[in-house]
């Protein structure tokens, strides 16, 4: 048990490693550091001065050490465009995208895992054509234009829910959080919804794939054989084999939402880290889109690591806790 | 002619003309495909022409006549004055061209790279492999706007718009090769160790030729169906990218462009600005995914 | 014969597929007497597992039974509801599967998975169930039963596992026992131990047994009586003993002269010619016309039905046509 999470822990450290190699790479090559950093009357000689004190005569080596080690401390270097520390930037704004990527990612689960399952044991039912067919629609609908047909039904005509910010926010412990005052609650329901639409229907169509799989297995046809209800067979025998694969893709969907909060939050004008990131392109702002790639890969490490815990615990195949005895 | 019949009688012919759906989707598609591909003759004017557009005609309704200028527009003009309909048949085009280059780039990459890795194994093969890995856990729409803004950061400013399409269809490209490469590879392998394969080998056939003939045929079933997919998935990228801004330029709108333009205005009433754009958007992208799901059902029967 | 445990007349099962409907069972009949093993040989692809599947009422769709009766104790089963055949499954009807390594769901202990199925036919606590389950899997031949029913079904070998399967189609003391190739999947070494213990626990228990094989060996050396199914119909049935050394039809006679033995000293081994048809390219008249070697007019036009020739023996051949007539005024 030991090992194997010492095992995992070292692989997500060499990931980590790469991710932060082509992010240093991202910050060193990709235009030129000094000229995004001063104005056009800056002299040659003051240009190498900055060069030098930066560091950037240095050897690669030794630049990507430090590169790594200030990232360790948390220090990503100054925004080009926003002249702000780049941590500083991406910590006000990751309570917006963390908040939103929660709500959607419990809705995508709770529902893909239910529309899933009643699909793929009702298969022939007309509700099972009708959802599939409405699913192919939702991956079909590409997140923004979710978002916008949302805004144009809900805020422009009924005008019930707010179209763009966060609504209010209150700070707990550090924390700014819309969850506790109506209009943050009442403004996270249409992106919660524009972000969860289509991992939701991944999900479904996953866990009915999955469950149709299983459903074909000896294991089941067995269990069938033996008198078992429908509800044991289904609920207890194929549910639960049908979610340890899907734990793992679903696991890294959830990763996907906050990658995926990209477009939601351009859509509704959220304030969160995606938004910052889209704009850091479009300005070839290096320093936040560095920063941006480490903390997608440390959030999809986290996940995977999770992932696998999870999966140690549901399929005892893995737990080779005593030896195999005839 | 008895090609053409037994074509008609077999499995998969049969199964598209017995599911309403996918004959649907293919006319949808085709259709589209082919009123992008003659949009310069059946489109009404040229919406990318600026000297032929009149900033009078902006906002016209659907199929009213412009208060000031008198002109009727079948779908509208937007705040350009710009033809809804002829905008959205050159559209259509652009995002059309770009979903099909991307998917044909994905392919020949992830084919190549598939048949390398599974043919020549050892550490070709695990460093193909964890590269694909790697990129899998991340979206591909993320791997493309990197992608895209690395590019960016190379391309001198003043070539980046008239470079724009090209490096839109390499992120986009470059973003979905790993399940070409995967399938490949797979068959790849298990091919590679089949007798006949080894005979070949052994008299001395030229690999290159081996592939060809044994492997490539074996996996043209789900090529196919990620290759029909994938146009979707290409499609509704190009769509986003160009939608945050970061796409084709503004003056040669694409779907995506024209629905992020369409957006201003959804407060304002003129609702067809966007309304047009987008159902054009939904109906390609699900035309094509009806077609690649229909076509996974039929290559694998087991899973109806 | 005393009143049949089972009884299937006429049993026809179909597949519709775009091509038309497959018969993969056309007009099966024979019956199971009670403490009875029956053994039932074919070519793979004969439908000796569909009438497994059938029997227990588990056929695939689009798979259906088109027409005939299987009764259970005189009481027709194959029109029963599913929840009522449910019960009927695994508390009267047993099954065991051919590969023990999928047969059991990875994910639950073996206690679970007995205790589970005890609970389902018999209403008794979960201790207590327990303790059916321990003593259950003691008999079939696990050692240290009471340590190993808390293990996972990836820690047995296949022959245990193969046994715990057999624990678990046992454990509601059903009447009936299917056992579909359970041997097929098995090492060499374990699979005469696995048949022997079928056999003497159903004795044990006075369940009947359907032992399906392609295996003519496993057939001769344990089974009462033995039907050889050929493309979906019957092609003969009787006591093994008769059968093995007195085949009737000519593809029985083609299936015995396939197994070396060692007594008889023979040059070569009886190779039937050609290849079982297809469902869909099904010959008229006799299905086995194009194959046999003493083919006759009537075999190519007339289908020849089950005629009884003997007790308890019955011959699907025009070539016994007399015999039966014969049988009939004896």
């Amino acid at each position: 048990m030991f090992a194997f999470i010492l095992r995992r822990l070292v692989q997500s450290a060499i990931v980590m490693l790469v991710v932060a190699l082509v992010s240093f790479s991202l910050f060193r090559f990709v235009g030129d550091p000094v000229a995004s950093m001063v104005g056009q009357e800056t002299t040659l000689a003051e240009r190498e001065a900055l060069r030098e004190s930066l560091g950037l005569n240095d050897p690669i080596l030794v630049q990507f050490g430090r590169f790594v080690g200030r990232a360790l401390q948390g220090d990503f270097g100054i925004s080009y465009r926003l002249q702000q520390p780049v941590m500083e930037l991406i910590l006000s704004r990751l309570p917006a995208t963390l908040e939103l990527a929660l709500v959607s990612g419990i809705v995508a689960f709770a529902l893909g895992i239910t529309l899933g399952v009643y699909t793929a044991l009702n298969r022939r039912g007309w509700l099972s054509n009708f959802i599939m067919t409405a699913s192919l629609i939702g991956v079909s609908l590409p997140t923004f234009l979710i978002g916008i047909l949302l805004i144009w039904i809900f805020a422009v005509e009924l005008q019930w829910l707010p179209s763009f910010g966060r609504g209010e926010t209150v700070e707990v412990w550090g924390w700014k959080t819309g969850l506790l005052t109506p209009s943050g609650r009442a403004s996270l329901v249409l992106p919660a919804i524009t972000l969860g639409l289509y991992q939701m229907t991944l999900i479904m169509r996953l866990v009915r794939a999955e469950m149709l799989e299983v459903l074909r297995a000896d294991y089941i046809k067995f269990a069938r054989a033996r008198g078992l209800t429908n509800r044991a067979v289904h609920f207890g025998h194929a549910l639960k084999n049908t979610l340890v694969p899907v734990i793992t893709i679903t696991g890294l969907q959830l990763g996907s939402i906050i990658a995926f909060s990209i477009i939601t939050e351009t859509v509704f004008q959220w304030p969160g880290v995606g938004a910052l990131f889209i704009n850091s392109v479009q300005f070839v702002d290096v320093p936040v889109m560095a920063a941006y790639l480490m903390l997608i890969a440390l959030v999809f490490v986290i996940i995977n690591l999770t992932v696998d815990l999870l999966y140690y615990a549901v399929d005892p195949r893995l737990r080779v806790d005593r030896a195999a005895g005839h | 002619m008895n090609r053409i019949a037994r074509a008609w009688d077999s499995d998969i012919a049969w199964s598209f003309r017995h599911s309403p759906v996918a004959v649907v989707a293919a006319v949808v598609s085709l259709g589209m495909i082919l009123a992008a591909i003659l949009a310069p003759w059946i489109a009404p004017h040229d919406p990318f022409n600026p000297a032929s557009l009149n900033l009078m005609d902006g906002f016209t309704p659907p199929g009213q006549p412009n208060a000031f200028t008198g002109n009727s527009y079948l779908l509208g003009t937007d705040d350009q004055g710009r033809d809804i309909l002829s905008t959205i048949l050159y559209g259509t085009r652009i995002s059309l061209f770009v979903g099909l280059s991307a998917v044909l780039f994905a392919m020949v990459l992830g084919i190549s790279l598939g048949l390398l890795a599974g043919w020549k194994g050892g550490w070709v093969d695990s460093l193909l492999m964890r590269i694909a890995d790697v990129q899998l856990t991340f979206p591909a729409i993320l791997i493309a706007l990197l992608i895209f803004g690395v590019a960016r950061g190379f391309i001198p400013p003043g070539s980046r718009e008239q470079m724009a399409i090209w490096v839109l269809i390499i992120s986009i490209g470059l973003s979905e090769w790993v399940n070409y490469a995967r399938v490949v590879r797979g068959a790849a392998m298990v091919e590679k160790n089949k007798e006949y394969v080894q005979a070949a080998r052994v008299i001395g056939v030229h690999p290159v030729r081996i592939v060809a003939r044994h492997i490539l045929p074996n996996v043209m079933g789900p090529v196919l169906v990620i290759a029909t997919i994938g146009l979707a998935l290409a499609i509704i990228a190009e769509a986003t990218l160009s939608f945050l801004g970061v796409g084709v330029p503004a003056t040669q709108p694409s779907l995506g462009t024209m629905i992020r333009i369409g957006q201003k205005f959804l407060f304002s009433g003129e609702w067809w600005i966007l309304l047009f754009p987008a159902l054009t958007l939904l109906a390609l992208a699900l035309s094509v995914n009806l077609l690649g799901d229909w076509l996974r059902d039929a290559l694998n029967p087991r899973l109806r | 014969m005393s009143a049949p445990l089972l009884s299937v007349r006429d049993l026809i099962v179909e597949f519709p597929t775009r091509r038309g409907t497959l018969r993969a069972l056309d007009g099966l009949s024979f019956d199971i007497a009670p403490g009875e093993v029956l053994g039932m040989v074919g070519e793979s692809g004969a439908g000796k597992s569909l009438t497994g599947a059938a029997i227990i009422g588990l056929l695939e769709p689009p798979g259906r039974i088109a027409g005939g009766e299987i009764r259970l104790r005189s009481e027709r089963i194959d029109t029963l509801s599913p929840d009522a055949m449910r019960r009927i499954r695994g508390k009267r009807i047993g099954m065991v599967f051919q590969d023990p390594l999928t047969s059991l769901n990875p994910l639950y202990t073996v206690a679970r998975q007995l205790t589970e199925t005890i609970r389902t036919h018999a209403p008794v606590s979960e201790a207590e169930a327990r303790k059916r389950a321990v003593a259950l899997l003691d008999r079939v031949g696990i050692p240290a039963a009471a340590r190993r029913i808390d293990d996972y079904p990836h820690h047995f070998s296949g022959g245990m596992r193969q046994r715990v399967v057999i624990a678990l189609a046992l454990c509601a003391e059903p009447e009936l026992v299917i056992a579909d190739e359970p041997t097929t999947a098995l090492d060499v070494s374990v699979q005469a131990q696995i048949i022997d213990l079928i056999k003497e626990i159903c004795a044990e228990r006075g369940a009947s047994v359907l032992l399906i094989t392609h295996d003519m060996g496993v057939i001769a050396e344990t089974a009462d009586r033995v039907a050889v199914l050929y493309a979906g119909r019957l092609a003969e049935i009787g006591p093994v003993r008769e059968v093995i050394t007195n085949a009737a039809h000519p593809y029985t006679r083609g299936l015995m002269g396939s197994i070396p033995t060692l007594t008889q000293e023979t040059d070569r081994l009886v190779q039937i010619p050609g290849a079982m048809p297809r469902l869909t390219a099904i010959p008229q008249g006799c299905a086995f016309n194009p194959r046999c070697r003493e083919v006759m007019d009537r075999c190519r036009t007339d289908r020849p039905e089950a005629l009884t020739t003997g007790e308890g023996r019955q011959v699907a051949c025009w070539l016994h046509a007399d015999d039966a007539q014969e049988a009939a005024r004896g």
